[in-house]
């Protein structure tokens, strides 16, 4: 059973580089073939949730991996609807992952790509990332929970796959109810239907494989097991192999890379955030619109709190700028406004008031149902 | 019995973790209710040199965790 779920994670990594670039070479934003962060994003602001002009536009890949999960867990009638593992509280630490993944300027699936890009602020990220998984990990060991799920009705399994397939409707039948950038990263982007057929088919494999890019590392640090960790590794492979084949490759460099700053504290802890909170909630992003595709309530949940988070990122203007050169030639190298640097501190409060609250609950009732 | 029904990743695995560590049982049974965590755990039994049957019943598995001898 290992070597086969191996294949199938390794299989997934190569096909989530593969799809990154061909969807870059098609359109999407540099460094940005998926951004699971930066769509969700992109979504809430063609719906009018935020106002940021340059990020706008229904991107077709969410729903698709959305739904490619859904098809594939029917198929393999993995497909379960259940929910009640402390749905508030993912809301809200989902949408403190965004926050931060927005500081940063990635999900930790962009920052792969970021660094397969040649980026070396995503590898600040990474630092990060790796930082906010061992903190979870503390947590975890020390009995953390966000209790049960239970069976739940098949609406509310299908709630998330339910709002992807309005969504698409929507955008085929009266697109001009939605708001599309004009310029900036939000006017980039692939074609919707080749956008749209190669995230079902992503979806579908990260379905199969449980592709998660928190999950690798966690498993890998918790129990020496190097399943997942290897699909992180695959993307990476892929996307560096693929830049170089393409001639994107300019070197490795902190300097002007494509959505991206060079404000180093705040790559950092943008990720601590992320890696934090994903531990957390047992998945990175990607893994929540997965496993909402496959009826998780709570996940969908979450993924609903992740596009609140970007609402507010870009309301209160939390979410980092990025590294520009100006007409005159002028370097800047974007960063976080103060409020943007508040909101991660406020952040990591709150996931720390969650983790130690959930912990203490555990301990108070040792030997009870966890 | 661990029972690790409706817990989302890593709980099943870190419970049966635990157990294999205070106890070092012979044989250990769990209950999960999803095929990730019976392909979870079975990697980490294999790993402490377990072996893992896997029963399923009305949508939930019950895997027996036997020591190899």
């Amino acid at each position: 059973m290992t070597k086969k779920i191996n294949l199938w994670v390794i299989i997934t990594g190569v096909a989530v580089g593969i799809a990154a670039l061909a969807l870059t070479a098609f359109g999407n934003p540099a460094n940005m073939g998926f951004c699971i962060a930066c769509f969700l994003r992109d979504i809430a602001g063609a719906t009018k949730l935020h106002s940021a002009s340059v990020v706008q536009y229904v991107r077709p890949e969410i729903i698709g991996l959305i739904l490619g999960s859904t098809i594939m867990a029917v198929a393999t009638g993995e497909f379960k609807a259940k929910a009640g593992s402390s749905p508030a509280t993912r809301f809200i630490i989902g949408a403190f992952v965004m926050i931060g993944a927005l500081v940063f300027l990635g999900c930790p699936l962009r920052m792969v790509i970021r660094m397969g890009g040649g980026d070396l602020n995503a590898f600040v990220g990474l630092a990060g990332f790796a930082i906010g998984i061992l903190i979870g990990i503390f947590f975890i060991k020390k009995g953390f929970t966000l209790k049960r799920n239970h069976p739940v009705t098949l609406t509310e399994g299908m709630a998330m796959p339910g709002l992807m397939i309005g969504l698409l409707v929507l955008l085929l039948a009266v697109p001009t109810i939605f708001m599309f950038s004009e310029e900036g990263p939000g006017s980039k982007h692939a074609p919707l239907i080749l956008s749209l057929v190669i995230a079902i088919a992503v979806g579908a494999l990260a379905q199969k494989s449980r592709l998660c890019m928190v999950g690798g590392m966690r498993d890998a640090i918790m129990f020496r097991d190097f399943n997942l960790i290897i699909g992180f590794g695959a993307i990476f492979v892929t996307v560096f192999l693929g830049n170089l084949i393409l001639g994107n490759f300019k070197g490795f460099s902190t300097y002007l890379q494509p959505i991206a700053h060079a404000s180093q504290l705040w790559n950092l802890l943008g990720m601590v955030l992320v890696g934090w909170g994903s531990v957390l909630l047992g998945g990175c992003p990607l893994r929540q619109l997965i496993l909402a595709g496959e009826g998780n309530g709570d996940s969908a949940v979450t993924v609903l709190g992740m596009v609140v988070g970007a609402a507010f990122a870009h309301n209160f203007g939390l979410a980092g700028s990025a590294a520009k050169l100006a007409d005159d030639g002028s370097y800047s190298a974007g960063g976080i406004a103060l409020a943007g640097k508040i909101a991660v501190g406020i952040g990591f409060a709150v996931l720390l008031l969650i983790s130690i609250v959930n912990v203490l609950k555990k301990k108070k009732k040792e030997g009870a149902e966890v | 019995m661990i029972d690790a029904r409706g817990l989302s990743c890593p709980m099943p695995v870190v419970m049966v973790q635990n157990e294999v560590k205070k106890s070092s049982p012979d044989e250990l049974k769990v209950q999960v209710d999803s095929m990730v965590c019976v392909e979870n755990i079975t990697r980490f039994a294999n790993s402490k040199k377990y072996e893992v049957e896997v029963t399923k019943k009305d949508g939930e598995f019950e895997l027996t965790l036997k020591k190899q001898k």
